[in-house]
């Protein structure tokens, strides 16, 4: 566990590409709960894309000069948050092997590394949060995104934070951990077999007999509630934040039920 | 076999539309990854095995031409021969100058991936040979004349009723309907068979050095009837699959059968030494070994090595998502899933498996669960490089990677573009907050809406909310 260098740390907030551009309420419920959890909140605003497409998809140069570009921006903080397992499983488990051998650059990436931390693994794991002071009135069940769970570890943090949410009854659906079909470029680049594997998530989320899909990944929650909305379900998608900061209110990701 | 990989997105979609498909895998599937999770649960050390098999397959990788050196001194020390196959032409070649001097007539087979590997079946055919698969699954897709869609269970793909289907067209009615009359149909026909083989095939689960002896684990006990009836017994394997000692086979059995079938032995696990000896009850005449190297010595010392502990269980692709919703045809070769992604392209070349590697989401339930910690995910991810390197992929991806580069190396822009398509998607979206079909996006929104953005991004919020 890294050591917590101030009394009020500064964090440098991830703002990953899909929340940055799709739905920004996660940001700023993110930038909430790591106020809550005693820590500045900074916002650089030269920061891009952590660089998982390129790696993910053979072009590791392409991987490397974004790498170096958010090193840059976000080295100098005390810790480097942000709401996503996937984005932030670059920085902490991919940036250091992207650098493997480079004598400049992979002790600056491993120190990066060991300061990242996926938003729900900081609020408990580094910043001890047990409680959080938000309400929610529904039946909600969790998706463990790949990343998140497999990479970084994420699997009782955000069920510890939710069990403390005024009004919310967690029931856990069927192959909760398996994944939902979005794999990035995968989803458009095999879209027939990305929508079959969502239908098999959306028949255990509709099976659990929730009313509310959450989960740590914007991507994967995009992708079910697009599929959830196709079929006509009335279930609403929120990110954990958005439900942990009070902020999950409105319709949820992709807008209404009709 | 045919590699019919580079159909690999017709495949994939004519299996999804396929009912009978879905069925068959969904059940057999749950099954695999049910009993498999209990059994791990129940046996405290399993990660600890799971180490100790990586850390001694990798040993025996690293010092894989002694171990070969041991066990093929071994081997003749019992009275049995070995034969090195560089490729499938080689192997085959051994293996019909075996059957053509015991002027051999009648061949059963028990269940060997290496033997698909080098197309056996279709030469010994060729040549006039009676070729019977005995194992279950194989007998129902050789009455198919289709190859396996998985590695230990080939006929996964098969409904209860198909299999049915078959039976009554090969065997004659009346038609049997539960599993019961069906196995009972299937030993019954086979029994015959191998008393008339006077060569038995088998594959090789472990080959142990110390000993020379040859493993098989099968659930039908038909694997033994093959290897001990016929007069000759040939074992067909992969140079990979030696360990060094009996005791270090017993660790691989507790892992193998646990990942595989969720089972915590196999029925029948049985070691042939050698051919019989004058005081031998039974067993064959002659014991050869055939190993094959076919494109593995040159995975040794490589990015892909860890690939070679693969003691083909089966558990990556009985979890692996996509497996689940395509089945194992659409892979196109012998070896589907997340293991056969990996092995495909490096044995049949990178051009003709492009979508092998890219098809995986990279979620990783497969190296989750492999018995030898292959890490299959960064292994899909390194041929992606390859394939990057070589100029495989399509041009059109090509370019919007390289758009999405350059847009993302400069903030300024980068920003720009997220505030104009923030506005305009969230315009498309209406008021239902999301979009139902949108140009150039139909690989989205034909099956899926598109949730629409806020109007204006994170990053342009938080700056004009932090100005004084």
């Amino acid at each position: 566990m890294p050591s917590s260098p101030a009394a009020r740390p500064r964090v440098g907030l991830f703002a990953t590409c899909l929340m940055n551009l799709f739905r920004p309420n996660i940001g700023f419920a993110t930038a909430k709960l790591l106020e809550e959890a005693g820590c500045t909140v900074e916002v650089p605003s030269a920061q891009t894309c952590c660089g998982q497409p390129g790696y993910n998809s053979g072009d590791v140069d392409a991987a490397r000069a974004l790498a170096r570009q958010v090193i840059a921006v976000f080295e100098g903080f005390d810790y480097v948050v942000g709401p996503s397992g996937s984005c932030m499983a670059t920085l902490r488990v991919d940036y250091p092997k992207l650098f493997a051998g480079d004598a400049d650059w992979l002790p600056r990436a491993e120190a990066l590394a060991a300061k990242t931390h996926e938003l729900l693994s900081f609020l408990t794991d580094v910043r001890g949060m047990k409680a959080v002071a938000a309400d929610y009135a529904g039946i909600a069940t969790y998706h463990d995104s790949c990343s998140g769970l497999r990479s970084l570890g994420i699997k009782a943090q955000p069920r510890l934070l939710l069990g403390a949410v005024g009004g919310l009854e967690l029931t856990e659906m069927r192959d909760a951990d398996v994944c939902c079909g979005f794999g990035g470029t995968f989803c458009v680049k095999y879209p027939e077999i990305s929508s079959r594997m969502a239908d098999e998530k959306t028949a255990n989320i509709e099976a659990s007999g929730a009313d509310t899909l959450l989960g740590g990944d914007l991507g994967c929650l995009l992708h079910m509630a697009g599929r959830l909305k196709r079929q006509g379900s009335p279930v609403k998608v929120f990110h954990t934040a958005e439900v942990l900061a009070g902020m999950a209110t409105g319709e949820g990701i992709g807008g209404t039920s009709k | 076999m045919k590699v019919s990989s580079p159909q690999f997105k017709e495949k994939s979609v004519i299996a999804l539309a396929d009912p009978r498909l879905r069925q068959a895998l969904g059940q057999s599937r749950k099954g695999f990854v049910n009993k498999r999770a209990e059994l791990v649960g129940a046996l405290p050390e399993f990660e600890q095995l799971r180490d100790e098999a990586r850390d001694l397959k990798n040993h025996v990788l690293d010092n894989l031409d002694h171990y070969l050196e041991r066990y093929e001194a071994a081997v003749t020390a019992a009275g049995g021969h070995v034969h090195w196959a560089r490729d499938a032409e080689e192997a085959r070649s051994i293996i019909l100058n075996i059957c053509q001097r015991v002027n051999a007539k009648t061949i059963t087979k028990g269940k060997s991936m290496v033997s698909e590997e080098i197309g056996l079946n279709d030469a010994l055919e060729a040549k006039g040979y009676t070729v019977v698969e005995t194992d279950l699954g194989e007998y129902i897709i050789q009455l198919a004349h289709e190859p396996p869609s998985h590695i230990i269970a080939p006929a996964i793909h098969k409904t209860k009723e198909q299999v049915s289907e078959l039976f009554e067209a090969a065997h004659g009615g009346p038609r049997k309907t539960t599993v019961a009359e069906l196995v009972t149909e299937a030993r019954l026909v086979l029994r015959d068979k191998y008393f008339q083989a006077d060569v038995g095939i088998t594959g090789g689960n472990f080959l142990v050095a110390e000993t020379g002896s040859s493993i098989i684990v099968t659930n039908e006990g038909n694997g033994d009837l093959t290897q001990t009836l016929a007069r000759v017994h040939i074992v067909t394997s992969g140079i990979e699959r030696i360990v060094p000692t009996l005791e270090d086979v017993a660790l691989f059995l507790r892992i193998l059968a646990r990942s595989a079938t969720g089972q915590e032995t196999e029925t029948y696990t049985t070691l042939s030494t050698g051919p019989r000896r004058p005081h031998d009850l039974d067993g064959p005449e002659e014991y050869h070994v055939v190993l094959v190297d076919n494109g593995r010595t040159k995975m040794l010392g490589g990015k892909f090595q860890d690939m070679l502990r693969c003691i083909r269980c089966g558990a990556c692709m009985n979890h692996c998502p996509v497996y689940g919703a395509i089945g194992g045809h659409a892979y196109g070769w012998v070896y589907p899933g997340p293991m056969g992604s990996v092995l495909t392209p490096l044995f049949v070349g990178l051009d003709a498996t492009y979508d092998l590697p890219n098809a995986c989401t990279l979620n990783g339930r497969c190296e989750s669960v492999c018995p030898v910690r292959i890490p299959l995910p960064e292994l899909l991810r390194e041929l992606r490089h390859m394939q990057h390197q070589q100029g495989i992929r399509p041009q059109g991806e090509r370019r919007a990677l390289g758009a999405w580069r350059f847009v993302a190396e400069r903030p300024g822009l980068y920003q720009f573009a997220n505030r104009l398509a923030a506005r305009v998607l969230k315009g498309l979206g209406g008021s239902t907050g999301r979009i139902a079909s949108l140009p150039f996006a139909g690989a989205w929104t034909d099956s899926r809406d598109m949730p629409a953005p806020e109007g204006k991004t994170f990053l342009e919020l938080w700056q004009a909310r932090s100005k004084p």
